[in-house]
């Protein structure tokens, strides 16, 4: 019976959207604001994916909300799962799950070097093909992930990870201060470096450094999740 | 759009959706899971047609792979079945 | 042909949204609370994306294969947008199901209906 009444109600909700979005039609072009966006993004900054031109320059701002945003998930994981420690035995009690196989050991030694590269690529070509700070460090952190799973005695440093991830906040926000000082209009994340031309890497001035500190943040904020997540049993206990 | 992108398109839909029925209503959380994450890898095959290539590489970077341990990781240290007390 | 693709595009979008908030509003269990909101995160991303398409666009990258040519784009506001939103919902389901472990550390139980003091 309650679930009829909420599937009906679904079906109200869902007929209503779909009502309001059919007359939004699938395929017609309504760019108004990405058209200014789209005509900057090569001519004035020389960066040829548009998508970063938005994420780190025109919509920079938001973007340093956002990391501040994963940033705060990340310490909150921290304090909500590993604040207290094993009272019943002195000792760290080991990961309760049983060791990889040495095949998963083997490959996920072998994978690891190639899939810190792919990151690394994915996130210092961020201005000219697919890709940037987030997808890198995505990547980097899966391949953080693989000898997380098949290593019971790998442990990720909290200690550099907390220092990379300061660093790379702090390199993002001076980066933005000092477009206030050097920047031709004195605003936050101006441009103040040679653009170069456009579809080299060298192109883009300040866009792809920035994306390196973002690339840098978001691998160490959510290598130090998993970590979190992974370690669970290592600290925590029940209370 | 040609006749392929459709069909892979539509293709691409339907497991969507599929996937979101069966991660709904399956009562094993590690099945629900692995639904989950074919959400995503449809999803980020549906980006790519739309020619969102950035997208695409963010929803296959962490839906599919970051988002599926940490439920699993989750379920590991609570209780695999739905109804289990 | 248009009016086919606008509603199964959109219809397939709003279709995941439903079962998400479905699967919100009728489990128990919270970790299949948390997998009805990744769901749902699911669909509303499709759903701009949707939006942001343009017929014969291209993606919105000026590489040396579209230089100099008068190409169409798509809207990459939404690309954008979708892309932030997407490294959020990570972000919030590693605090929900962070949260959710830690009830059941509390509680040894994960049904909601079986957390007394969650009641009022």
């Amino acid at each position: 019976m309650r679930k009829l009444v909420i599937i009906s109600l679904l079906l109200v909700l869902g007929y209503y959207l779909l009502d309001t979005f059919a007359g939004a039609e699938f395929g017609k072009d309504r760019k108004v604001l990405s058209n200014y966006y789209l005509e900057k993004s090569p001519s004035e900054l020389q960066v040829a994916n548009a998508v970063t031109a938005i994420v780190v320059n025109f919509r920079g701002f938001d973007t340093l909300g956002e990391v501040t945003v994963l940033f705060l998930a990340a310490t909150g994981m921290g304090t909500i799962l590993l604040r207290r420690r094993s009272k019943h035995t002195g000792l760290n009690p080991q990961r309760t799950s049983p060791e990889a196989s040495k095949i998963v050991q083997a490959a996920g030694k072998l994978l690891f070097p190639a899939i810190m590269i792919l990151g690394a690529y994915v996130f210092i070509h961020g201005h000219l093909t697919p890709g940037g700070g987030f997808q890198g460090g995505a990547i980097i952190a899966t391949g953080f992930l693989l000898l997380l799973i098949s290593y019971r005695q790998f442990k990720v440093e909290h200690k550099y990870v907390t220092w990379i991830e300061s660093l790379a906040g702090l390199t993002f926000v001076s980066i933005g201060l000092l477009g206030i000082v050097l920047g031709p209009h004195n605003s936050f994340l101006e441009n103040f470096l040679n653009v170069g031309t456009l579809n080299e890497l060298t192109s883009g001035g300040v866009i792809a450094l920035v994306y390196i500190a973002v690339g840098f943040k978001v691998a160490a904020e959510l290598t130090g999740i998993l970590d979190t997540l992974v370690n669970i049993r290592e600290t925590g206990d029940i209370d | 759009m040609d006749t392929i992108t459709l069909l892979l398109l539509f293709f691409s839909l339907i497991v969507m959706i599929g996937a979101a029925v069966y991660a709904a209503i399956m009562k094993d959380l590690i099945f629900a899971t692995i639904g989950t994450s074919l959400i995503s890898l449809a999803l980020s095959v549906i980006f790519y047609l739309l020619h969102a290539p950035d997208v695409a590489l963010t929803e296959a970077a962490i839906g599919v792979a970051l988002s599926t341990i940490v439920f699993i990781i989750a379920i590991r240290n609570t209780k695999r079945y739905e109804d289990e007390k | 042909m248009n009016q086919i693709l606008t509603y199964s595009v959109y219809g397939a979008a709003i279709l995941t949204m439903l079962i998400g908030i479905f699967a919100i509003l009728t489990k128990k269990n919270l970790i299949k609370i948390v997998i009805g909101m990744s769901i749902m995160d699911s669909g509303f991303n499709l759903l701009l994306i949707a939006l942001g398409y343009i017929k014969g666009g291209t993606a919105p990258i000026f590489s040396p294969a579209v230089e100099g040519k008068d190409v169409i784009m798509v809207d990459p506001v939404p690309q954008a947008l979708v892309l932030t939103a997407i490294v959020i919902g990570f972000g919030v389901t590693a605090v929900a199901l962070s949260l959710v472990i830690r009830l059941y550390r509390k509680h040894n139980t994960i049904k909601i209906d079986e957390i007394k003091t969650l009641r009022w």
